[in-house]
């Protein structure tokens, strides 16, 4: 009753899309979507929204066919699309009241499906939603997207745009909204975010690179990673880039992830190059490799 | 039914709260009516005349005070060259110069004819013949006077035979350009306003998005689309309302004929109107882009209409071509209702095309509305 997808294509005219995308999301996973933006992404959310249809490929959305049954995944899906798409001009309470009615529903029968989010609200329900922060915007968003009480729920890019706090906040909804049984299929360009989910498919260029667990993707991780820092940033990168023995080379905050070439690597011997280089302060430190460093890594083959 | 009712409370909602739009909606017909009734008019007065008076008679000075009495010219200057002439019309500072030649009493009294001389100003080529209209009729009438003065001392026996015809004008008879124009512009504003309106808006909800958001939904295409369109619907009787009314307050136009017809047909012929919106909608991505294409159609259909130029001295094509002019019947039905008071079996033929045509375009525009990609 989850999500299924087999050899999906999407072509625009001429641009591939997406090119045969096949993953399952099991029933009450929360399954992330990771990629930069334009991976093809929001694609396969429209396709799997019944918006768009695949070139070639089969597709089921909570045990229905996406071409066959899209009247009935219209019931049973929540989507949440990137743009924030509902009306500005109208009053965060009739916004929510308009979604239930038309999905044939009140505000009231599904109440304590969003009560945690729409609480939130509340006190701006008479607030015009286009005057709502971007973070209070999401919530209105999302709980329209849950009036219905879907069995499954589509969030594209749910959190680009908001702060750190409200990010966070979203994700504790979405793992409660999780433990009521609610199938989550969410896409993000954020990479830390992709640890809260069960699962991440990565995808770039319109194909998938890998699935696995967020764990199990890190793990596979090949090479010791190194957090080097100097004084220069900018020299740093430009120098390690030279270096002959380099694998890979990240900025990654304050630091940079420095992967080597040879098995067995001294840091020793990389400190005497950049201080040779002329560079000052420098710290080099094994790390764990996470998910933008497999991420980075898989992008490379 | 209670999905399209919602829907429709939403319209207005948003109808309402749209600061820039409601005077847009309500404001601008009324003064494009009471502007336009006053102003689009056919009549061309206030001609600038001017005259070359070589013979400086009284026979010729009595042609000109002709002139000065018509409320049609505006008798300005008296030319004492050709010359003068030509270049006070190419200044446009007359539109008319009537030359009276040397001798002209004399001709008029010895050869029983004399020939005038008359410039006209015809960049504007309507305006023009109307102005020789005018002075054919002063010059007749005074043709008529000059030949019972001159012969009725030299000829009593032969008595002047005039034939003349009295026209009686039906339907308007005072030919006030008003009672004619009003109701055509009422037929304007109805138009426009439910063209532009329905034609921006669901494109709009495709600008901001929220189409999307509507297509994932299991609403019905037809609730969709009712309920977008019904409100107006309820906007375009109610303008036909106030034009109405201001047309008999401010320009006492005539309504002879029944209101609840005038209301029965507008109500169809909105239809029509609002399919045309929902297919412009439907094949552009943007606001602008739907805006355009409505104004493409309307100027076209204005001009084809009736509405200002009469269709039958349009060419072949063209005749055939406002056969499907939506417009064409409403401002046909609008005139005969009003002003002969014509009943629903005089305008059944009128009547029973604008609902195909209404059939036709709402099929059609439903039709290419999809969902989905």
């Amino acid at each position: 009753m989850g999500i299924s997808l087999s050899n999906i294509d999407k072509s625009y005219k001429k641009q591939i899309a997406v090119r045969n995308i096949t993953f399952d999301v099991n029933p009450g996973e929360l399954f992330g979507l990771i990629g930069p933006d334009g991976a093809g992404k929001t694609t396969i959310f429209r396709i799997l929204a019944t918006l768009l249809l695949p070139d070639n490929g089969k597709a089921t959305v909570a045990g229905l066919d996406i071409i066959k049954d899209y009247k009935a995944i219209r019931n049973s899906v929540g989507y949440m699309p990137g743009r924030f798409s509902l009306y500005q001009d109208l009053t965060v309470e009739e916004n929510l009241n308009f979604f239930a009615t038309i999905f044939g529903t009140t505000i009231a029968e599904n109440y304590d499906l969003i009560k945690d989010i729409y609480e939130q609200i509340a006190p701006f329900k008479d607030r015009r939603a286009g005057k709502l922060s971007g973070g209070m915007k999401q919530k209105l968003a999302l709980s329209c997207a849950l009036i219905h009480k879907p069995k499954v729920l589509f969030l594209d890019e749910p959190t680009t745009g908001v702060d750190p706090v409200s990010r966070k906040e979203f994700w504790e909804m979405l793992k409660r909204l999780q433990k009521r049984g609610i199938t989550i299929l969410v896409s993000t360009p954020y990479m830390d975010e992709a640890a809260l989910c069960d699962r991440i498919a990565l995808i770039q260029e319109g194909e998938i690179l890998d699935i696995d667990t967020p764990q199990a993707i890190v793990d596979k991780f090949p090479k010791d990673i190194y957090n080097v820092k100097a004084d220069n940033m900018y020299k740093l990168i430009q120098t390690l880039q030279r270096y002959e023995h380099t694998y890979s080379v990240f900025p990654f905050g304050e630091f940079v992830h420095y992967t080597d070439k040879r098995v067995t690597f001294k840091t020793e011997e990389l400190q005497h190059y950049l201080e040779s280089s002329g560079l000052n302060a420098i710290t080099i430190a094994p790390t764990h490799a996470d998910i933008e460093d497999a991420f980075m890594e898989l992008a490379k083959k | 039914m209670r999905t399209i009712g919602y829907i429709i409370q939403k319209e207005f909602k948003q109808i309402f709260r749209n600061k820039g739009m409601l005077p847009i909606i309500f404001i601008l017909p009324i003064l494009q009516l009471v502007i336009l009734s006053n102003a689009a008019t056919y009549e061309v007065k206030n001609i600038k005349f001017a005259y070359i008076d070589a013979d400086r008679t009284s026979t010729s000075r009595s042609l000109i005070e002709k002139f000065n009495a018509s409320s049609y010219f505006d008798v300005l200057m008296d030319l004492p060259s050709n010359k003068m002439a030509n270049s006070a019309m190419l200044a446009g500072e007359v539109d008319v110069v009537l030359e009276i030649p040397n001798h002209f009493e004399r001709n008029l009294i010895k050869e029983k004819s004399a020939t005038l001389g008359i410039s006209i100003n015809a960049i504007d080529g309507a305006a023009a013949g109307l102005e020789s209209v005018y002075i054919n009729q002063i010059i007749q009438g005074y043709n008529r006077d000059i030949r019972v003065s001159l012969m009725d001392t030299s000829h009593r026996s032969i008595k002047p035979m005039n034939i003349s015809s009295i026209p009686s004008f039906w339907y308007n008879t005072s030919l006030d350009y008003k009672t004619f124009m009003v109701p055509g512009i009422l037929v304007l504003l109805v138009t426009m306003i439910t063209l532009f309106l329905s034609g921006m808006n669901i494109v709009r909800e495709k600008e901001i998005g929220t189409l999307e958001q509507i297509n994932v939904t299991p609403i019905k295409k037809s609730q969709f689309i009712i309920g977008k369109l019904f409100p107006f619907w309820i906007i375009g009787m109610g303008l036909l309302t106030i034009g109405l009314i201001l047309a008999k307050l401010i320009f006492n136009t005539p309504m002879l004929g029944s209101i609840p017809l005038l209301y029965l047909y507008t109500s169809i012929y909105i239809l029509v109107i609002l399919g045309m919106g929902l297919l412009i909608s439907n094949f552009t991505d943007t606001q602008q882009q739907a805006m355009f294409i409505a104004w493409f159609f309307i100027v076209i259909f204005i001009l084809m209409s009736g509405l200002f130029t009469p269709i039958e001295s349009m060419p072949q094509w063209a005749q055939i071509f406002t056969e499907i002019n939506p417009i064409k019947y409403f401002v046909e039905v609008m005139r005969m209702v009003l002003l002969k008071g014509s009943g629903l079996q005089d305008i059944l033929p009128q009547l029973l095309k604008t609902l195909a045509y209404a059939l036709v375009m709402n099929a059609l525009a439903v039709w290419s509305y999809k969902k989905v990609n």
